[in-house]
C-alpha cells in the first residue's frame, strides 16, 4: 500500500527555481575560472585570489540552492554545526601550511638545497 | 482497516517528521565530519605539492580541459540528482527512476575518466610512489573517487528501493541522505577542481 499522507513531510529539497539557478551559476563560474587560467587572463597572486574568490562564491551558491543550508527553522543546528567545522577547517589548514613554512625557513641551508641537487644530479 | 482518527493520524505524521529532523541532522553532521577529513587531505597537498623530488609538476602533468569536463559531469549529476530528490517528494515514481539513472551514468562516466586520467599517470611512470607530491594528489582525488564509487553503489541500491518498496517515508529518507551525500560530493570537488587543476596549472 503506498500511503500519500507521507507527502506532507515538511522537507529541505528546494524548488525547480533553486535547482535552475544553482546549476547555471555553477556552470558559469566553472567556465569563468577556466577562461581565466586558460587565457592568462590574469598573474602572480591575483590570479589565485580570483580563483580562489570564484570557489568560494561557487561552493556557496551550491550551499545555498543544492544543499539548502540556512532554509531550516529555528534552532540553525545545521547551520551552527556548519560554522563549527568552518571553524576547525580553517584551524586545520592554516595552522597546517603556518607551521610547514615556519619550519622550512628553519631548515639548514644544505637540507633545503636537497632537493635542488637532486635534480641536478639526475 | 479502522480509520485513524485525526488525533492519531497527527501524531504519526508528527513522529515520522520528528524521524525525518533527526536523519537530516545526524547525516549532516557526518558530512561535516568528511568535510573535514577532506581539508585534512587538502592540506596535505598543500604542504607537499612542490616537493615533486625532480619528477614532474602539476604543471606538466594535469590536462585542463580533461578536468573542465569532468568537472560538467558531475555538476549535472548533482542536478539532475536534485530534480529526482524534488520528484520523489512529489510521489513520480518514473520520473525519480529516470533522473537517478541519469544521475548514475554521468557519475559513472565521470569515475571512468577519474580512471582514465589515473591509469595514464601510473603507466608514464608518475605513480604515488614517484613523489611526495603524486603521494598527496592521488591520496586525495583517490579519497574523492572512492566516495564517488560507494555513491554509485548507494543509488542502485536506492533505485532498487524505490521499485520494490515505492516511495515510502522511509524511502525519501534515504533518499534524502542520498542527495545530500551527492551534492556534498560536488561541493569537495569544486575545490579539487580549483586548487589542484586550476591552480596546479596556471
Amino acid at each position: 500500500m503506498e500511503n500519500n499522507s507521507h507527502v506532507s513531510l515538511e522537507t529541505h529539497h528546494g524548488t525547480m527555481k533553486s535547482y535552475l539557478i544553482g546549476f547555471s551559476f555553477s556552470i558559469l563560474l566553472t567556465l569563468l575560472a577556466y577562461f581565466i587560467v586558460s587565457e592568462h587572463l590574469f598573474t602572480g597572486w591575483f590570479l589565485i585570489g580570483s580563483i580562489t574568490l570564484l570557489c568560494v562564491v561557487q561552493v556557496t551558491l551550491q550551499l545555498i540552492f543544492f544543499l539548502h543550508l540556512g532554509d531550516e527553522t529555528r534552532p540553525r543546528w545545521n547551520l551552527i554545526s556548519f560554522f563549527f567545522m568552518l571553524g576547525v577547517i580553517v584551524i586545520l589548514v592554516l595552522g597546517s601550511l603556518w607551521i610547514i613554512e615556519n619550519l622550512n625557513e628553519r631548515m639548514m641551508p644544505e637540507m633545503k638545497n636537497l632537493d635542488k641537487n637532486h635534480e641536478l644530479r639526475s | 482497516m479502522i480509520t485513524p482518527t485525526i488525533t492519531q493520524e497527527h501524531d504519526s505524521h508528527h513522529i515520522e517528521q520528528e524521524v525525518y529532523n533527526k536523519t537530516f541532522l545526524g547525516f549532516w553532521l557526518y558530512v561535516m565530519t568528511d568535510c573535514v577529513l577532506f581539508s585534512t587531505l587538502f592540506a596535505v597537498y598543500a604542504v607537499l605539492h612542490n616537493n615533486t623530488f625532480g619528477g614532474p609538476s602539476a604543471h606538466d602533468l594535469f590536462h585542463l580541459p580533461f578536468a573542465l569536463v569532468e568537472t560538467l559531469i558531475l555538476l549535472t549529476s548533482s542536478f539532475t540528482c536534485g530534480l529526482g530528490l524534488m520528484a520523489a517528494f512529489r510521489q513520480e515514481k518514473r520520473k525519480v527512476i529516470g533522473f537517478f539513472t541519469l544521475t548514475f551514468l554521468l557519475g559513472i562516466s565521470f569515475l571512468s575518466m577519474e580512471l582514465h586520467e589515473f591509469k595514464g599517470l601510473v603507466d608514464e611512470g608518475n605513480s604515488w610512489e614517484r613523489s611526495a607530491f603524486l603521494s598527496s594528489f592521488f591520496t586525495l582525488v583517490g579519497t574523492h573517487g572512492l566516495h564517488i564509487t560507494f555513491g554509485l553503489l548507494w543509488i542502485l541500491v536506492m533505485m532498487g528501493h524505490v521499485l520494490l518498496r515505492g516511495l515510502t517515508s522511509s524511502t525519501l529518507r534515504r533518499l534524502m541522505c542520498l542527495g545530500l551525500f551527492w551534492h556534498f560530493l560536488d561541493v569537495v570537488w569544486v575545490f579539487i577542481f580549483t586548487f589542484v587543476y586550476l591552480i596546479g596549472v596556471k
